[in-house]
Order: C-alpha cells, then sequence, then structure tokens
C-alpha cells in the first residue's frame, strides 16, 4: 500500500474506508515493513518527548544558546490563562506550547523535528491543546501525529521541507498544513476535509521567508511557530465548516516548491535579509558572534 | 527514490537547536568515532562555511565533541560534552578552516589521536535534515553516509582484492546495496566501500582479511 500524492491517498481511504492516519499506518506495516508495536511505540515516545519539550519551558524557562529567547511561552501561558487573553484559551495555549518547544530546541533541549526542529512547536501546539481542550484520548492524538506524518512525507517528496531550499514557508508552512490535517482527523472530519486544510494552510504562509536573526533558531522562529499554530487552527475550522480552498493539495504543494525556487538567497536561511538584514538584527547577529 | 516512512518526517529526536548544524554534526562526529579504533585521547575539529560562521549559536562545537564521546543525536550529555571530555582526559581544539576546495556549507574536518599515537583524519558534511556524508578519509575522497551497514576496506590498488571482497561476503550472503573502489594513485592507498541492507556477519572480516593486499577493515553495523 503506497501513495505518491494527496489525490492517491484520497483513492486509498475511500478504497479501504480509513482515516488518513488508518491509510499512513497500513503505508508503514505494508511497504515501510514496520511492525504495528513497533510504530505504536515510537509513537509514544515522540508524544513523550514533545510533551516534555513543550512543558518544561512553562516551569522552568531557560535561556537559548544564542541568548535572543528564553521565557516568552511562560508569558503567554500564564497571561492568558486567567481569561483566555487575546486568543482565547485553546489558541493560547496551543501558541504558547509552540514556543516552548522552540525555547527547549534553542537551548539544546531533547525535541522531535516535525518536520524540522525550526518548525518543530507547530505540532506538539496544536495536537496538546485539542488534546486539552476536548478532553481526546491518547489514541486520538496519534492519529493526528500519524495524518500529520502523512501530510509531511507528501511534502517532503513533492515539495521541500528545508528552508534553506524553499524558505520558511516550507518549515513552519508545511508544520502548519500537518498541523491543520491533523486537527481536522482529530476533531471528526473527512480525508478530503483534512487535505483542504493542508492545502488552505500552505497557500496562507505561502512566501513566508527564512530569516533567521544572526542565523539561530530563534526569532524570528519562535513566535512564527505560534504563527503555524493559529494558521492551522483557522484552516481547520474552515475545512470543518465546509469552507473549501479551490486549489487542490497537491497543486498547492507544487505552488509551495516552486515559490521556493525562486525565493532569492538572502531569503533562504543565509541570515542575509529580512529581519536579518535590519539594522537591529545586524547589530544583534554582531553581539552574538563577538561573545 | 528512498523510501520516506512515518518517522522520517516526525523525527529525529534530536538534542536542539538544528538538524544540520546540531544534529548532523554529532552523526558526523560519531561515525568518525566508529572510523576509529582505540582509545581516543585528542580531537582536533576544523569546521568550514556555516558551521564556522554559525556553530557556535547551535552548540555545533559541542554536538561534535558530543559524537566523539560517543553520544547519539538525542543524548542531553551533548550539553556536558567539554566537562565530560575533559573528565576522560580527551584533549580537543577546534578551528576554522580555510581551504577553498570545501564547496559544501556545512563540512567540518576531525583529526583524531589515539593513545598509541595512530592518527586519522575524516571529512564530513551536513547535507540537511540530519543527514550526513563522509567524504574524505585520510585525504582519500570516499562517500558514503553510515545510513547501511558500511563495510570500509583499505588496501594496496592491486588487482583481485575487490574480486576478493566480494567473494567473501557472498559466501556469506551479505546483499550488497551500493559498492564503490576510492583511490589516489595506481599501486598506492585504495579504499573499498560496501554498503549492505543486512548485518554483515563478523566472519566475512576475517575472511577478507586474509587477503596479502587488505590492511585494515572498519565495519559500521546499523
Amino acid at each position: 500500500m503506497d501513495f505518491i500524492n494527496g489525490k492517491g491517498l484520497l483513492k486509498l481511504c475511500r478504497e479501504n474506508k480509513m482515516p488518513i492516519s488508518g491509510v499512513m499506518r497500513q503505508r508503514e506495516i505494508i511497504t515501510g515493513k514496520s511492525s504495528e508495536e513497533e510504530i505504536e511505540q515510537r509513537l509514544s515516545k515522540a508524544l513523550e518527548i514533545m510533551k516534555d519539550a513543550a512543558h518544561q519551558p512553562l516551569l522552568a524557562p531557560r535561556k537559548s544558546i544564542g541568548g535572543l529567547i528564553g521565557g516568552e511561552a511562560k508569558r503567554v501561558y500564564e497571561d492568558s490563562r486567567e481569561d483566555g487573553g487575546a486568543c482565547g484559551d485553546t489558541l493560547s495555549k496551543g501558541i504558547a506550547y509552540s514556543m516552548a518547544v522552540l525555547e527547549t530546541n534553542a537551548a539544546m533541549g531533547l525535541i522531535v523535528a516535525a518536520p524540522t526542529a525550526g518548525s518543530s512547536g507547530v505540532i506538539p501546539g496544536v495536537l496538546f491543546s485539542l488534546q486539552e481542550t476536548y478532553h481526546l484520548s491518547e489514541e486520538t492524538v496519534k492519529r493526528g501525529l500519524l495524518n500529520a506524518s502523512a501530510v509531511g512525507y507528501l511534502l517532503m517528496r513533492n515539495a521541500s521541507v528545508s528552508g534553506a531550499e524553499a524558505g520558511c514557508q516550507a518549515e513552519v508552512g508545511a508544520a502548519s498544513a500537518m498541523a491543520a490535517s491533523a486537527a481536522v482527523e482529530m476533531l471528526g472530519g473527512e480525508a478530503e476535509a483534512c487535505l483542504c486544510a493542508a492545502a488552505m494552510a500552505l497557500s496562507n504562509l505561502l512566501g513566508l521567508v527564512c530569516d533567521p536573526i544572526a542565523g539561530l533558531v530563534e526569532v524570528p522562529c519562535q513566535s512564527r511557530n505560534g504563527l503555524g499554530v493559529a494558521n492551522a487552527f483557522t484552516c481547520a475550522q474552515l475545512a470543518l465548516s465546509g469552507v473549501f480552498h479551490p486549489v487542490p493539495f497537491d497543486e498547492m504543494a507544487e505552488a509551495m516548491y516552486r515559490a521556493g525556487r525562486v525565493m532569492p538567497y538572502e531569503l533562504r536561511e543565509t541570515a542575509l535579509g529580512g529581519n536579518a538584514a535590519t539594522p537591529t538584527g545586524c547589530q544583534l547577529g554582531c553581539c552574538i558572534r563577538s561573545k | 527514490m528512498k523510501y520516506i516512512g512515518i518517522f522520517d518526517v516526525i523525527g529525529p529526536n534530536m538534542i536542539g537547536p538544528s538538524s544540520s548544524h546540531t544534529a548532523g554534526a554529532v552523526s558526523i562526529a560519531l561515525l568518525a568515532r566508529k572510523l576509529f579504533s582505540g582509545r581516543i585521547v585528542k580531537a582536533e575539529f576544523i569546521l568550514y562555511g556555516s558551521f564556522a560562521k554559525t556553530g557556535s549559536g547551535h552548540g555545533t562545537d559541542k554536538a561534535l565533541l558530543g559524537g566523539i564521546l560517543g553520544f547519539d543525536t538525542n543524548d542531553g550529555r551533548i550539553r556536558e560534552a567539554f566537562a565530560i571530555a575533559d573528565e576522560r582526559g580527551i584533549q580537543y581544539h577546534f578551528s576554522v578552516g580555510e581551504d577553498e576546495s570545501v564547496t559544501h556549507p556545512n563540512t567540518a574536518d576531525i583529526f583524531l589521536e589515539g593513545e598509541d599515537g595512530k592518527c586519522q583524519s575524516i571529512r564530513g558534511e551536513s547535507v540537511g535534515g540530519g543527514k550526513v556524508r563522509i567524504v574524505r578519509i585520510n585525504d582519500i575522497d570516499v562517500d558514503f553516509t553510515g545510513e547501511y551497514s558500511t563495510l570500509i576496506v583499505r588496501q594496496i590498488d592491486k588487482p583481485g582484492v575487490v574480486s576478493h571482497i566480494t567473494y567473501c561476503l557472498s559466501r556469506h550472503h551479505a546483499n550488497i546495496a551500493f559498492m564503490r573502489l576510492f583511490r589516489d594513485d595506481k599501486g598506492g592507498i585504495a579504499y573499498t566501500v560496501v554498503e549492505s541492507d543486512d548485518l554483515i556477519p563478523d566472519e566475512t572480516l576475517d575472511e577478507i582479511r586474509e587477503h596479502a593486499y587488505v590492511q585494515n577493515i572498519i565495519l559500521i553495523q546499523v
């Protein structure tokens, strides 16, 4: 059982009357030659690492190696806990968790690249805040992770998930598309709606540049992971409400890749453009390098 | 196209902050350690390109040293690599390389010295997403990833050595996925690199070693 694009994935879902997570699990068993137990165990391990990475900085924040971030997630989490703040409880929590994972990452903590280290906060942010809001089972969260991995696989195969190759749209954009699709399945949406949410998530972040200050995975990566969460929730809700993006997922993946290919070198993880090239960004970069 | 599975997407589980500058650096050094036989007493690292420019902010130095200490990409002890190396009496030194022939932006040279005085150098590239390639061993260009079981035979460049190696492998039913021969000068030192999907049985090594022109064998099992 295998698929090489979104169309093929939806066909397998229809033929086997399975959600995207089910098809991805079967593919890993049949084509990837993994046992069901091994998959379960590795999913549990990934979720355990993600959970620690999303919670540790809320309890005991640490400064990043570059010194640009550390403590932001806790501030967002605590500020919004009482009254939901500007985003409401679910979204605030999702944003805080995603930012926390980036803090763990930037302080040389243990994370799961999903699909990359720089975008590793988006999926835990969406999955864990949904789990808490709707009291979802561990099994449902695992299905979310499997669903996200199917979308991520297609983007790795047919587009790119590398900031150096295609900008932040390929990292946070891809993570956001994966999380949007996962959220739709976790909340009971059909496979078609999942890929619609993913396509819309890519469309919304199309052209987003990769411009890390001092070349480090700190600023603007941390708040961009928050953006990835907000975008995933937006697209999941639209798809669940039957508001569909007219361009199918496969075409959107190609559009993202093409946009990345024509993106100037300065805006692809080189720290020569965007935030990194502003006077302030340059100054911060100089300070870090001279340390 | 190589199979992309669930945990190629949701993974690797790694110490941050960067799959290329941190996890990749660990993997290069870990391969360097596996390629070296004997106890390491000294490690020198030369960083090129983006490794040199943004390495300290990515913990590339700790990651490289951590790999030499035998830590995997998800091992929290990487953060304490300097202190642990001091404890174990391993000397280390980092510098920035000027060699213009280095084209890949994330490249590191690693020189290792053993307690018996034996030295070995390797050059590795971190090619993205935590994936790496070893491109040089002791001044001879090679190319392998360490993702497969890898057999590296150091030999004299003479007729018949490669056929001896493949004969030994076939006798033990080891299936060859990729195989290449690298050498500088005719009749000089050459390396045969064999990558296999399966474990390569240890007995194979003893048989390969029997050939007069085989000098050394390294096996990295996956």
